[in-house]
């Protein structure tokens, strides 16, 4: 059992409260639910769509094929219809329906129902939505009760409660039945999206000091720390621009609190410089780039993952640096927690990719389990810093300093500079001491190589060919693989999250005997192809790219790698 | 226990040019650091580049010499993650007012409890006698061979404008005077603007040790820098009368104070947090 429902229209329509209600219910209806938005850069008019996806079985990415459309306006028709499923409904309000709508294609089911109509009958135009996913419970068979009524509680305040039950049984009540589903059984979940989930694991992590400044589609990371400022005692602060947000994050990280940042990629641009003054400081930094689709201005709302080869080398200079990329929602709570442990152990710069899609799709999951999280600050005591000669860049065998931080010993005083420096902090230009300060900053990524995420690999265990793939193209792909497989194809995949430094244990086991490896990304260029090739002489000779800004879908990985291999 | 003044001499080799104007402001920021009974391991002295940013450097205590304009958003979180330390930003007028200009103006606004001095030689020292922000329109340069052509800015009547809590001047060469201002400063309980007159022996031969003699007055006990009508005219005046004391005062809650999730907590360096505490979130997640 599988059915996936969009819901379109234009800005400010309404569809996001209409479709987190919906969401809300299937999860409470002990549903496995996967959500993904399609927004355009405009707070009213456009196009936008939300598809909600539930099934009894989990769920790892949206899909292309459409059981049901819930048409707000008519372009959702026009863009969407070819995608409907030979059983699927289309579910639109007779105002719209009067307006010269094409005649149903031979397997569309056009259902016009009279959500306005009936809403202005009760005296509140608002409450359509709430008449529609009235329509929308009663096709799914799904009964109004408790836990129902309890997400309508949940969305509307006291004054207009009463009048949006009216309004959903008036729905549900136009309406007939015409899916059978099997029964939810997934329990005890949790619904978060991938920006919730980053920041609810950063906040388990020991964030303590956040600065940003708001952009697309990083912003909600920011939104969701401020609105638990109070309960952690944090500071979450916006600032005047991104260059202030990372070198205050930095600032703060040097007073001795775990700091971020978090930007999209015109933001991240803006932080380079600052980029080397947290490698050369050695001051531990997480800094997130959530990213869509560039250049510049780009598309603002779409997803893309074209800043991983400039996030690899950013800033001048050479510094150590860790890049992982997020792959889903529960990837990206434990994840946070990891990069905070690892940016104050090797007293070093993480950098963490997301992207749009990842951002914004909401699923349901088991309750994150907190005990496996830990918080390692790595701040050394009285005996491991000689705290009469401290010295905070010691040249020590791994390259890792005792860090104490300022106030923390009278006799030991903290010195941070941009310049190149001496074990004391001072500005020096001597090259004895810029290569010995050099080395040692280099040198701590050889003991970073030991702790390595190795990619995820999904398929079968002697593939004829190899997919490689990072970040949050991994949801789609594990469904492609899937379909591939149950179609013979052979196909493994290996998905990265730890991709600089590049793990190479997997990579080096699956590529050995493949006839062909074909990177699937969404840029241009084939950036982590790239980097795989730089960095161990691994080919591919293959590629499925894809840059319109919109996340390549499972159905569309199995016809490109099809085509490719073909 | 008073602490020894050497304390806070630095070992390190100075690159400043004989005769600057850097070195008053130094020692009048050791003795002041001194007279305020501040150890140096409560102290951390913030800069970006520039001549003047290299004073991390020649004092003893914490320092951060960060990038080029951007002083003051490091010293603003270092103060907010950790409120016990005394944050004091030594730079110059064009990595402060220049490069650093957006940060500046954003502070002012912000009002963490921190100090800004900054040393205003108007001109730039370390890239070889270019105009600064400050430099007066019309005076000729290493770069500007016909004179400065864009309107020299005025960071005190800025910062009156700005709705500043705390903005004083005063001139590298009269000691005393610029270690009341420092101290003023230093015990200010928000962002505390301290304009440096100073001579750039090398690069400006306008505005010299002389030039700025001839002209600095001190404002005197009847002036009311909580007047900000009569603060913005005081700002305004330059050439040949220049005031140099607390131009303006506004009492507001510091940055730290209107945190008021924070109010009687200890210092951010030191929360107490656990993973576990976290988990509570998940509630309003089912």
């Amino acid at each position: 059992m599988d059915y996936n429902i969009l819901i379109g229209g234009f800005a400010g329509q309404g569809m996001d409260t209409l479709s987190k209600m919906l969401e809300l219910i299937l999860k409470r209806k002990h549903y496995y639910v996967f959500s993904n938005k399609d927004y355009m850069s405009r707070v009213r008019g456009g196009h936008n769509f939300i598809q909600v996806r539930f099934s009894d079985k989990p769920l790892y990415s949206h899909v292309e094929e459409l059981d049901i459309i819930v048409a707000l306006d008519r372009n959702t028709v026009d863009i969407h219809r070819n995608r409907l499923s030979k059983n699927g409904t289309i579910l639109i309000d007779k105002s719209i329906s009067d307006k010269e709508i094409q005649t149903p294609s031979e397997y569309d089911f056009m259902s016009v129902i009279t959500s306005i109509e009936v809403a202005k009958e009760l005296g509140n135009h608002r409450v359509a939505g709430t008449v529609s996913l009235g329509a929308i419970l009663k096709m799914l068979g799904l009964e109004i009760d408790e836990a129902v009524l309890d997400v309508l509680k949940h969305t509307f305040s006291d004054e207009i409660y009463e009048l949006n039950v009216k309004a959903l049984r008036r729905g549900f009540e136009m309406y007939q039945q015409k899916y059978h589903l099997d029964k939810g059984n997934f329990e005890d979940s949790i619904a978060i999206n991938g920006n919730q989930a980053a920041a609810l694991g950063a906040l388990a992590g020991g964030l303590t000091f956040y600065s940003a400044y708001p952009m697309t589609p990083s912003t909600s990371f920011m939104t969701y720390l401020s609105s638990k400022m109070d309960e952690t005692g944090i500071v979450v602060e916006q600032v005047e621009d991104e260059i202030a947000a990372i070198n205050m994050a930095i600032g703060a990280s040097y007073a001795g609190v775990r700091a971020m940042t978090g930007t999209s990629g015109g933001g991240f641009s803006l932080m380079t410089e600052a980029l080397g003054l947290a490698g050369i400081t050695e001051t531990p930094l997480v800094v997130l780039n959530v990213q869509r689709p560039g250049p510049a201005t780009g598309l603002p709302t779409r997803t893309e993952q074209s800043d991983l080869s400039f996030i690899l080398t950013a800033s001048h200079g050479e510094i150590p640096r860790m890049v992982i990329a997020l792959k889903n929602p529960e990837h990206a709570f434990y994840t946070m927690a990891r990069a905070l442990n690892i940016a104050d152990k090797y007293q070093m710069l993480v950098i963490i990719l997301s992207d749009q899609y990842l951002s914004d799709i909401t699923t349901t999951l088991p309750a994150f389990d907190f005990s496996k999280i830990e918080i390692n600050r790595y701040i050394a005591t009285e005996q491991e810093a000689d705290i009469n000669d401290y010295r905070r860049y010691k040249v020590t065998e791994n390259g890792v300093s005792p860090r104490l931080i300022p106030g923390q010993f009278k006799e030991a005083l903290i010195m941070a500079d941009s310049d190149e420096h001496t074990e004391y902090g001072h500005i020096t230009e001597a090259a004895d001491v810029r290569i010995a300060q050099m080395d040692k900053r280099m040198r701590k990524l050889d003991m970073l190589k030991e702790e390595l995420e190795e990619p995820s690999y999904y398929g079968s265990e002697n593939p004829e060919n190899l997919i490689i793939a990072w970040g949050s193209v991994e949801g789609p792909l594990r469904e492609a693989v899937q379909r591939m497989n149950d179609k013979d194809m052979k196909i493994g995949a290996l998905v990265f999250s730890d991709i600089s430094p590049l793990p190479v244990k997997m990579l080096e086991k699956y590529t050995k005997e493949v006839k062909n490896i074909i990177n699937v990304e969404m840029n241009y260029t084939g950036q982590l192809a790239k980097f795989i090739r730089q960095e161990t002489g691994i080919v591919c000779n293959k590629s499925v790219l894809k840059y319109d800004g919109g996340q390549i879908s499972p159905s569309e990985i199995v016809k490109r790698v099809s085509e490719v291999l073909s | 226990m008073m602490i020894d003044p050497k304390i806070y001499n630095s070992a390190d080799e100075n690159a400043w040019c004989p005769g600057c104007g850097n070195f008053g402001i130094l020692t009048a920021l050791k003795e002041t650091l001194h007279e305020l009974g501040l150890h140096p391991s409560e102290v951390v002295i913030v800069s970006g580049i520039g001549q003047a940013a290299k004073t991390p450097h020649y004092i003893n205590c914490n320092g951060f010499n960060g990038l080029h304009g951007r002083a003051v958003p490091p010293a603003a979180a270092i103060k907010i993650a950790n409120k016990n330390l005394k944050v004091i930003i030594d730079s110059g007028d064009g990595d402060s007012y220049g490069e650093g200009g957006n940060h500046l103006l954003h502070n002012l606004r912000r009002n963490v409890d921190i100090s800004h001095f900054v040393h205003d030689n108007q001109i730039y020292g370390l890239t070889k006698g270019q105009g600064s922000p400050t430099t007066a329109v019309g005076q000729k340069t290493s770069m500007q061979l016909d004179g400065v052509i864009s309107e020299q800015f005025n960071p005190v009547a800025f910062a009156v404008a700005m709705h500043a809590s705390f903005v004083a001047r005063s001139f590298s060469a009269d000691k005393e005077h610029l270690k009341e201002m420092m101290k003023e400063a230093i015990n200010h309980n928000g962002y505390a603007l301290l304009d440096i007159l100073q001579p750039c022996v090398t690069f400006n031969d306008v505005n010299t040790f002389k030039w700025y003699k001839d002209r600095v007055y001190k404002l005197d006990s009847s002036y009311d820098p909580y007047d900000r009508v009569k603060a913005f005219e005081t700002a305004q005046q330059w050439g040949d009368n220049i005031p140099i004391g607390v131009i303006y005062k506004e009492d507001k809650p510091s940055f730290i104070d209107n945190l008021k999730h924070l109010e009687g907590k200890e210092a951010l360096v030191h929360r107490k947090w656990k993973p576990s505490d976290a988990a509570k979130f998940l509630d309003e997640l089912k």
